[in-house]
């Protein structure tokens, strides 16, 4: 039994680590119907960005201040070049340009600070802690926290600011929101920052893990089963698919891998996002889309 | 009629020319070398400094002994990414050399791109060399002639991760009774060290336990909680990029000591343990060609090309590192299989057919790696029509939180028990493909 409890609570903890990737597609999904594909580069430039500039000498907090502010000086230049140009084009072509944005933006983080792999160290030790006799990791458990605060920091901006109402409306009702006035370009350079800036804490968090490199950007290939599950357009389902899908493929490594040849996390997530679009095709906290005929 | 005659008299004035032309002399003549490099993408890390390294060696070859007797080192880079259909289309447009001079051998530096060309190159009769990786069976040529694994294939790379653990146990009767996980890349690659390490198991009494780990790899706790369940003595890490830190920090969050944790050859760069921090020190990992700036080659090359500004390096840094030195250390051998190549063919521009000829009669013997500058940094090969790996020995260093130091001398693998697996798939390909096997002097 504690077996299975350390499995379970292991696997729920690395969960959030995923809702911290989905939550950055969630963001631009809600805001513009597109889904990001340059999310995982975007992370990558951040982590990168982060890095090189603690390796000129700044401290921890002007590095992460100066990471912020290209993040938005980039979403600016994004939405100016990329997005303002598209506008009123279909959503496979939107999806298409961030599609090449993705490569343009690995190839010039790489260009501009190098492709070696750098050590990213936080701070937060990746030791074990013993709760009992299960043991967690205490780099998991600050990674909940700080997903936890991440929430809680977008509801507010969300729901108590009146950028988030803006962002709401738009999300809505695209053209309802123009007709009042809301400008969406100016709407669109603040979601892809906020994304940026999330893209951000998820790059630091997994850059720590893995070190900051390349492959970071892969990590988003363990946000789609999780955007499958919660669902494209809520922040709320973005956290519970990450917590369903990180305790089903421990568990299920564990428990099922065994027996059918193990190494089953990477396929055994897309395949419960499958059961999950038979069952619930816009996720769990997904909008159903009703449309008269 | 009259174009009949034109061509019949403009061919005999052509024939005319070459007859009076002089013979090239060695002076004017290049050897092209294609170099299938991965500079951007997710292993740009790796691929920057390796091909960094074979630059600088070849470089090294042209600017301190002009060339190979003469015939000038020339090449070309052109970007794969790592990845078999871009590997693929840089061989189809390489193949054919480059001003005058045909391409000698194709080192892929890549699996999936080795794996992708490993029946064009048999057909185009172009020596397919693959260090530390590639098709293990290849190292019965008698089946594969135009692919060389050189060195250590993946079975001898089990082996002599065995035969350390019995060196650290005070013998190899002590391996009876322990428990090793070989927790490999989930790819065929990885997979290859299973049958090895099944057999070694049988004869030594230890348990194997096979654990696959998916990439890339970036999420591997659960499977780190199940070889924690297992209690293993040691564990063989059979990473590729990311999988590597990701399963150091894992395995030690879990408990397990990094000092009991030997990865393979591509697990064994400074690529794989600066990004896991603390929890990297002590982890140790095999390597043909340990790192370090000690070797007189590497202070040739640091006087003659790096000082003259003529380096490939960007960052400096790299210099000496594990992934540099491999791209010197291949270098060396692109030479050399060139050098022998030439005894026999004499000193040109040589073809795929004739650089078979040069890999499988290559002898570097300790004094001869001496004179090249690189003891301890190459082991002695005997490369054969029969054994195309000529080596099977790998050296194991550790990491010290700041360097690799090496802690051991040559691992020796045990060929002669491994040969039988080989000859076994190596015939099963032959009769697959219907390919009569040549005769190397043994049958198969």
């Amino acid at each position: 039994m504690t077996f299975f409890l350390e499995t379970l609570i292991g696997g729920l903890l690395a969960g959030t680590m995923y809702s911290l990737v989905a939550i950055g597609f969630v963001l631009i999904y809600k805001a513009s119907g597109v889904f990001n594909f340059a999310q995982g580069a975007m992370l990558l430039f951040a982590a990168l960005t982060f890095v090189s500039l603690q390796e000129q000498g700044l401290p921890f907090a002007l590095a992460l201040l100066l990471t912020v502010v290209v993040m938005a000086i980039g979403a600016i230049v994004i939405e100016r070049t990329v997005l303002r140009p598209l506008v009123n084009r279909s959503q496979i072509t939107l999806f298409m340009a961030t599609l090449g944005l993705s490569f343009v933006i690995e190839g010039l983080a790489q260009g501009l600070m190098g492709a070696q792999v750098r050590a990213l160290d936080l701070g937060i030790e990746d030791v074990p802690l013993f709760l009992g006799e299960v043991m967690v990791s205490q780099f998991d458990l600050v990674a909940a926290a700080t997903a936890a605060v991440l929430v809680a920091v977008l509801a507010l901006l969300f729901n108590r600011t009146r950028i988030g109402v803006s962002l709401r409306a738009v999300a809505d009702d695209t053209r309802a929101a123009l007709s009042i006035g809301i400008n969406l370009n100016r709407i669109w350079q603040i979601v892809w920052a906020v994304a940026g800036v999330v893209g951000l804490v998820a790059g630091l968090l997994w850059g720590a893990r893995q070190g900051v490199q390349f492959s970071l950007s892969l990590v988003v290939l363990k946000a789609l089963p999780v955007l499958i599950i919660g669902g494209f357009t809520s922040i709320g389902g973005a956290i519970a698919g990450g917590l369903i899908v990180g305790a089903a493929e421990n568990l299920a490594e564990v428990y099922l891998g065994p027996y059918i040849g193990g190494g089953i996390t990477p396929w055994f997530a897309y395949f419960l996002a499958l059961v999950f679009l038979y069952i619930r095709p816009a996720g769990l906290f997904g909008e159903r889309a009703i449309e008269r005929v | 009629m009259r174009k009949t005659l034109q061509c019949t008299l403009g061919a005999g004035a052509l024939a005319l020319a070459l007859q009076a032309a002089p013979p090239a002399r060695a002076a004017d003549l290049e050897q092209y070398i294609p170099l299938p490099s991965f500079r951007v993408g997710p292993y740009a890390s790796s691929g920057i400094p390796l091909f960094d390294g074979i630059i600088d060696y070849l470089t090294y070859v042209n600017e301190t002994q002009g060339g190979i007797n003469g015939v000038r080192l020339t090449w070309s880079e052109c970007e794969t990414g790592w990845l078999a259909d871009k590997g693929v289309e840089c061989y189809e447009q390489m193949k054919n050399g480059r001003n005058g001079s045909p391409t000698p051998f194709f080192f892929p530096l890549s699996g999936p791109i080795a794996a992708a060309l490993a029946e064009r190159t048999e057909q185009d009769r172009i020596p397919l060399v693959t260090i530390g990786y590639g098709i293990t069976d290849a190292t019965a040529g008698a089946v594969y002639p135009y692919n060389f694994p050189i060195m250590a294939n993946f079975y001898s790379q089990s082996s002599s991760v065995v035969n350390y653990i019995a060196q650290l146990e005070g013998g190899a009767d002590k391996l009876k009774g322990k428990k090793i996980v070989t927790a490999y890349n989930d790819s065929p690659p990885g997979r290859e060290t299973i049958a090895s390490m099944k057999l070694l198991a049988e004869k030594y009494g230890f348990e194997d336990i096979q654990v696959p780990i998916p990439l890339p790899g970036n999420e591997q706790t659960a499977v780190w909680r199940g070889i924690r369940q297992h209690k293993p003595d040691y564990v063989f890490l059979r990473g590729w990029g990311v999988m590597t830190p990701v399963a150091i920090k894992t395995a030690v969050r879990f408990g397990l000591p990094a000092e009991r944790l030997i990865g393979d050859i591509w697990s064994a760069s400074e690529e794989d343990v600066i990004p896991a921090g603390a929890s990297a020190k002590g982890y140790k990992a095999i390597t043909p060609n340990p790192s370090g700036t000690d070797f007189p080659v590497l202070q040739g090359i640091r006087k003659a090309v790096v000082d003259a500004g003529k380096s490939s390096l960007r960052d400096k840094n790299s210099f000496g590192s594990v992934f540099y030195n491999s791209g010197v250390m291949q270098g060396i051998l692109m030479v050399e299989a060139l050098r022998k190549t030439q005894e026999k063919y004499g000193v040109k521009a040589l073809n795929g057919e004739e650089a078979r000829w040069g890999f499988e009669n290559l002898s570097l013997d300790e004094p001869r790696i001496a004179a090249l500058g690189a003891t301890g940094l190459l082991q002695p090969l005997e490369v054969t029509c029969d054994d195309h790996e000529g080596g099977g020995s790998v050296r194991v260093q550790q990491w010290d939180g700041q360097k690799w130091t090496v802690v051991s001398d040559w691992v020796v693998a045990e060929r002669d028990l491994l040969r039988p697996l080989i000859d076994a798939g190596a015939a099963r390909h032959a009769k697959e493909k219907g390919i009569a096997p040549r005769d190397c002097g043994r049958p198969l």
